[in-house]
């Protein structure tokens, strides 16, 4: 069981962090969590362009001159939590559906007309309306059509999560939001979402169950990102050690405007954000970082190379958008408005591969 | 002559094809390298596709095509994986990764053997990547793969032959050739493993990673080359101390 330390004392820790620690992190051969602690600190703010630097060295070692490139599908909007900062929450008065099969493989066939063999299916989380069979049945429909199904639904149990590997499903994303316990009470103040042990012990679930990859993360927004991204780091860790078959991927969503109208408790900013990834790419060399379009063009075009390994294009985050391209009801706008095709020309004009397929489902699924 | 599976190779550096910027950059290098085998991650193409950008680029009257099973974690995805992949057309040449831990990719030895015995035995010509094993080398021998690929140090490390000692051992008991594969960082480390007597080495991250691919791919074919030359001159030994090199005293005062 991965045991999260008091986040105050995560916060401790870091901001007693020096400039000759963050020296010796950035020079030292073998990153560890004080090596974290001390690149997230503030005392690190400055070496940002050294961080890069680093960040980008490693990169190019371990995953080349490359970015996979992933589209999500919004299966529904339906959910019964009422987290404060997301525009489904069920205290939302947003128009909501649920896609019958044959609508979310409508989605799915747009998706791969337009050149997607990764896809990410997300949802709301509310098991009534969409279950394990659901997604069982859509996997075995659409996984002859794609490299990759990856899924970011509500957690389940681990047997369920077997029942998806063998349909097809390779990669479970469970953010955690915040691992900030008092905060996460406060912003999840019903529904079964308001258990942070049960979420937070889900990528292990997700991991004992065979499953390939699991993505964790933090929503940025909420609190201190420097402590969020030292729990993400030990979390991380922990998988690694307890989990060496799953491959791992960490994302670092910022909070974007959205129906309800939360303003973010804590402001992040670009250089916030950057610290984050460059810390976490020298902490681990081999995390897949995903930079999802929530953030703007000329951000993640910057990113290219220094850390992110994963992009996501042409997103829409409504159920049904990309058949019906007006339809209402999104989780979030986003910031990423280009095609799929200018996310990639970008992409090679930073000297970089956008890969398309980087998986095989036959190496999952019996004849 | 380097001769794998009864085909002979003019080139004794084998090329990797992951990392590389952009199709037309991996081109360029696969043609300044001058190899003659390629290798290619089974999940990375769609061989049904033929705007496929590695397949595209990829003259399979040219060169020979060395699909590998890389992201297999045990004997039976790579079976399954090298199966689709010859009921596809990707041939019979095959090189046998598995690997289960993805962050490091070291592969798993006992998966290894499992999968080589079920492949030779259909007909594939397997080269196994290893670690630096001479025992598992041997079995993999016995077990009539094509090819051992013992690892000089983890993959897309550039840390060069850190395996020496064993890589050595490999070679003096082999009777299958040995190819160096993953590790070496720099032309200087395949020229070392190739002095040392081994077959061929594979190279991919030190080459798609570099500043200029194209040039760096020429450099590695240099080195192999000189190399290659080295072994087969016969390097002169080491000794800690000075030695002259015309003695100025021998041994002809003994007459018998």
């Amino acid at each position: 069981m991965f045991t999260l330390p008091d986040f105050q004392r995560l916060r401790d820790i870091i901001s007693a962090c020096t400039a000759p620690e963050v020296e010796r992190a950035l020079a030292g051969p073998h990153p560890g969590i004080s090596t974290l602690a001390a690149l997230l600190s503030p005392a690190a703010a400055p070496y940002l362009p050294q961080m890069a630097v680093a960040a980008a060295g490693i990169t190019a070692m371990r995953f080349g001159r490359t970015t996979q490139i992933y589209a999500p599908i919004y299966i529904h909007n339906f959910c019964h939590n009422h987290c404060l900062y997301c525009g489904f929450s069920a205290d939302n008065r947003i128009e909501r559906c649920l896609l019958t099969i044959d609508q979310a493989a409508a989605e799915a066939e747009i998706l791969h007309q337009r050149g997607f063999n990764h896809i990410l299916l997300v949802s709301g989380e509310a098991p009534g309306k969409m279950g394990v069979e659901y997604l069982e049945e859509l996997a075995q429909r659409l996984r002859q059509r794609f490299a990759a199904i990856s899924i970011e639904v509500q957690p389940l149990a681990t047997d369920e999560y077997v029942r998806l590997f063998r349909a097809g499903i390779t990669g479970v994303a469970v953010y955690q939001e915040t691992y900030d316990r008092a905060v996460y009470g406060a912003m999840h103040p019903a529904g079964r979402k308001r258990d942070f042990d049960f979420r937070l012990e889900t990528p292990a679930r997700v991991a004992r169950a065979g499953m390939r990859e699991v993505g964790i993360g933090a929503l940025l927004g909420l609190s201190d990102w420097r402590a969020e991204g030292l729990a993400l780091g030990l979390h991380l860790a922990w998988l690694r050690k307890n989990f060496w078959r799953t491959a791992l991927t960490v994302s670092f969503p910022r909070l974007r405007p959205a129906a309800g109208g939360f303003e973010p408790l804590t402001l992040v900013s670009e250089r916030d954000l950057s610290q984050l990834i460059f810390a976490l790419r020298i902490f681990d060399p081999d995390a897949g970082i995903v930079l999802s379009t929530r953030e703007e063009a000329r951000f993640r075009d910057g990113m290219v190379g220094l850390g992110p390994t994963r992009y996501s294009a042409g997103s829409c985050t409504a159920p049904g958008g990309y058949s019906h391209p007006h339809t209402e009801g999104e989780q979030f706008s986003i910031g990423d408005q280009r095609t799929i095709d200018q996310v990639c020309s970008a992409i090679r004009r930073k000297g970089y591969d956008p890969v398309r397929k980087d998986w095989d489902p036959s190496f999952q699924l019996a004849d | 002559m380097l001769t794998i599976a009864g085909h002979a190779f003019r080139s004794r550096l084998l090329l990797g094809t992951g990392k590389f910027s952009s199709a037309g950059i991996l081109k360029q290098a696969i043609e300044a390298s001058g190899c003659e085998m390629i290798t290619v991650a089974l999940r990375r193409v769609d061989l049904d596709d033929p705007a496929d950008d590695i397949m595209g680029v990829l003259d399979r009257k040219k060169y020979i095509f060395l699909p590998n099973t890389s992201g297999a974690r045990d004997a039976a995805e790579a079976v399954r994986l090298a199966r689709l992949a010859r009921a596809a057309g990707a041939g019979e040449w095959l090189k046998l990764e598995v690997t289960p831990d993805p962050r490091t990719l070291l592969p798993d030895p006992v998966e290894t053997l499992y999968a080589a015995e079920e492949l030779v035995k259909e007909g594939f010509k397997v080269l196994p990547y290893i670690n630096a094993d001479p025992i598992l080398a041997l079995k993999l021998q016995d077990a009539g793969v094509a090819a051992v690929m013992p690892l000089g140090a983890p993959i897309g490390t550039n840390l060069g032959l850190q395996t020496r000692l064993q890589v050595e051992i490999i070679i003096e008991q082999a009777r299958v050739p040995v190819v160096v594969d993953a590790g070496l960082g720099a032309p200087s480390h395949a020229a070392e493993a190739m002095e040392i007597g081994a077959d061929a080495v594979l190279v991919n991250t030190a080459i798609s990673v570099a500043g200029d691919p194209v040039r760096m791919a020429r450099a590695f074919a240099r080195a192999v080359i000189a190399g290659r030359e080295a072994f087969e001159a016969g390097l002169g030994p080491r000794s800690k101390q000075a030695e002259a090199s015309s003695p100025l005293t021998g041994l002809d005062f003994l007459k018998e």
